[in-house]
């Protein structure tokens, strides 16, 4: 089919920024809801967004352990920004969700199931997000069990990717080897770029979808200028990465270590609040929730983020297995950078940097990787 | 629902602002369903009328400051089959425990005009200091939403959803951007326990520990962060000497800090 072969090997395409708004207007066109970043609360933030508009057009992050702190550059960039406070899981994968309802009538009952999710377009999926995305589809679609309610939502989502023109402080996708460019998993993919007058998207098609939508937009193939100004924006983002992670032998040293000294000392600092696992774009955990109402006419079961953070999380008949702080932050880190090798194939972790940022007390888990790995127990 | 009878309810006061008791009226359409439910048999805050025990429930609301009170509740605890007790005052000795840690004649002394007429214990202390308690509700005040879901999950026979993390996990659920990694606020909400749906800092406002210590909490990291912040000793012991002050961390932690030389 002539739709078919106009994606693959298709040469990169250029979308110049007026004519950005013309991709949100398409996707609408398809009866998609449009979820991309805004500026709200001191952050830019996934949520719904109708225009050009609504894109956090100039503004910059920068980030470290424990803080985020956002500015107006006065740039032109809509894409200026790092990686978010919370990923694209709330959106796959909801905080909370009601997963059925019994109703009472007449000493019977019948079965009431949730509305069927929305379609969501997700413009600006960073490629580090775009491999959380690969991960969680392993954990709920390619194993023995499938979950229907994850794969509701994704089977219906068109991804906009957005490759990093910039790395932030707290980023190690060089590391995972998963950015900061997009390699798979997206309909489109776009990099941006701004030089003088110029403001254009170098477009990569990646579906068929992706081809339809952009045959309804005005767009020329790239020139090689425009493809090697795309190419050198990359480049100089992989070469400022705000953090590494040495991955050699990593499953196998923290198998090694599992009486590391330094794991006192990390939990002498880890407020087991559950930061880390909420902003995780990886950590797919959840708990049930039955509630009735007062009457006893009505049952519902929910389904929450759960966190290995917390004492119901490894709660037995006589109580919590995993007591201490300790215990609990190596088995989180653990299942990141180790178990999760044997368990799913690859890491757990994509280097977005969000549990470093995110943690209220800046705990760093390339920092504790290396300190394990330098058998090191002090503090730096 | 089925039942032989409805079950008795009783509302109690003890030294405590009441608002907790007006959380349960607060409730205004589940209250309708809470009144046709159970028996309330005791509420003066609602109601005159007033039925003999024993009760099925019993809602405990305040702390224990005087002898009188002492007593008291140990005549409640044997009228009352399942004792939950509901608020800051009645699970940590509430805001009025702040006594806790000075002498309390010379406060009475510096308050009122007659020290005479005062009688009064030296602390004030929660309710599970003095009787068993079945369930602890925290807050400061309590979550209507939270309160119901006790008396629903009482009336089903099931266990209550009132889970004992950290108000950060509520946070990342409704969305909210941390406002201390954001905008530097200091916020207690790492060592807090959850229950308000993350309110304040949905305000944009650091929280301010109504619902006292979570399960585990490290308020020593949490102290030591927020002095990085700019935060100082004695800011640092005003913030856990809220409506929690007498709650063991929070105690424990305000402790350090008002004797900073005592710091390890």
């Amino acid at each position: 089919m002539a739709l078919q072969s106009f994606f693959r090997d298709s040469p990169p395409l250029v979308l110049e920024q007026q004519h950005f708004q013309a991709l949100l207007d398409a996707l609408r066109a398809r009866g998609y809801r449009l979820i991309g970043p805004t500026v709200q609360d001191d952050a830019v933030v996934y949520d719904d967004v109708e225009s050009v508009d609504d894109f956090p057009t100039g503004w910059m992050d920068t980030q470290s352990g424990g803080t985020y702190r956002l500015e107006s550059g006065g740039g032109e960039t809509l894409f200026g920004y790092t990686a978010s406070p919370q990923s694209w899981k709330r959106y796959l994968h909801p905080p909370v969700l009601e997963l059925w309802k019994a109703l009472r009538t007449n000493g019977t009952y019948r079965v009431a199931s949730a509305d069927p999710p929305p379609r969501l377009a997700f413009i600006g999926v960073r490629p580090c997000e775009l491999h959380a995305i690969a991960i969680q589809d392993k954990v709920f679609l390619h194993s023995e069990f499938v979950d229907p309610h994850y794969q509701a939502r994704r089977d219906n989502v068109f991804i906009v990717a957005v490759n990093c023109g910039q790395a932030g402080g707290t980023c190690f996708c060089v590391s995972m080897n998963t950015g900061p460019k997009a390699a798979a998993g997206f309909d489109l993919a776009l990099t941006e770029v701004v030089d003088g007058d110029l403001h254009y998207f170098l477009v990569e098609v990646g579906s068929e979808r992706g081809a339809d939508v952009m045959r309804d937009l005005p767009h020329r193939p790239a020139g090689e200028g425009e493809i090697e100004a795309a190419d050198a924006i990359l480049t100089n983002t992989a070469a400022s990465m705000g953090r590494e992670l040495d991955t050699n032998g990593l499953k196998e040293l923290l198998y090694r270590s599992y009486e590391s000294p330094r794991w006192d000392e990390v939990a002498a600092r880890c407020l087991t609040c559950g930061n880390c696992t909420q902003v995780c774009p990886t950590c797919f955990c959840t708990t049930i929730e039955d509630v009735t109402d007062l009457t006893g006419s009505e049952a519902t079961r929910v389904r929450k983020w759960d966190s290995c953070f917390t004492m119901d999380f490894s709660y037995i008949h006589g109580g919590s297995i995993r007591y201490s702080a300790k215990s609990r932050y190596r088995q989180w880190m653990t299942h990141k950078l180790a178990t999760w090798v044997d368990q799913f194939g690859s890491f757990g972790c994509v280097g977005c940097g969000r549990c470093i940022t995110w943690c209220p007390v800046g705990i760093d888990i390339t920092e504790e990787a290396q300190a394990i790995r330098d058998g090191s127990g002090a503090a730096k | 629902m089925q039942r032989d009878h409805k079950p008795k309810l009783a509302v109690w006061k003890f030294a405590s602002c009441d608002g907790c008791q007006l959380s349960i009226l607060d409730c205004e359409d589940e209250l309708l369903a809470v009144a046709g439910e159970v028996d309330i048999a005791y509420f003066p805050e609602a109601t005159r009328a007033v039925a003999r025990g024993p009760y099925d429930v019993s809602l405990v609301e305040g702390s224990i400051t005087t002898e009188h009170d002492a007593e008291r509740i140990h005549q409640i605890r044997k009228q009352s089959k399942f004792l939950v007790t509901i608020g800051a005052c009645a699970t940590s000795g509430g805001i009025q425990a702040l006594r806790n840690f000075r002498d309390v004649d010379q406060l009475v002394k510096a308050v009122y005009a007659t020290p005479g007429y005062i009688d009064t214990l030296d602390k004030s202390t929660p309710i599970a200091d003095h009787v068993f308690v079945d369930f602890q509700l925290r807050g400061c005040p309590v979550n209507k939403y939270q309160l119901v879901e006790v008396l629903s999950a009482y009336l089903n026979g099931r266990k209550p959803n009132t889970p004992s993390y950290s108000v950060c996990v509520e946070c990342k659920q409704r969305g909210t951007t941390c406002v201390m990694v954001a905008q530097g606020t200091p916020c207690m909400g790492p060592v807090t326990h959850a229950g308000c749906n993350a309110l304040c800092p949905a305000y944009n406002r650091g929280c301010f520990g109504c619902f006292g210590p979570m399960e585990t909490p490290n308020t020593a990291a949490l102290s030591a962060w927020w002095q990085k912040l700019g935060m100082n000793a004695p800011d640092i012991v005003r913030a856990f000497r809220t409506f929690n002050a007498y709650a063991d961390a929070f105690r424990k932690e305000s402790e350090v800090y008002e004797h900073p030389h005592h710091q390890g």
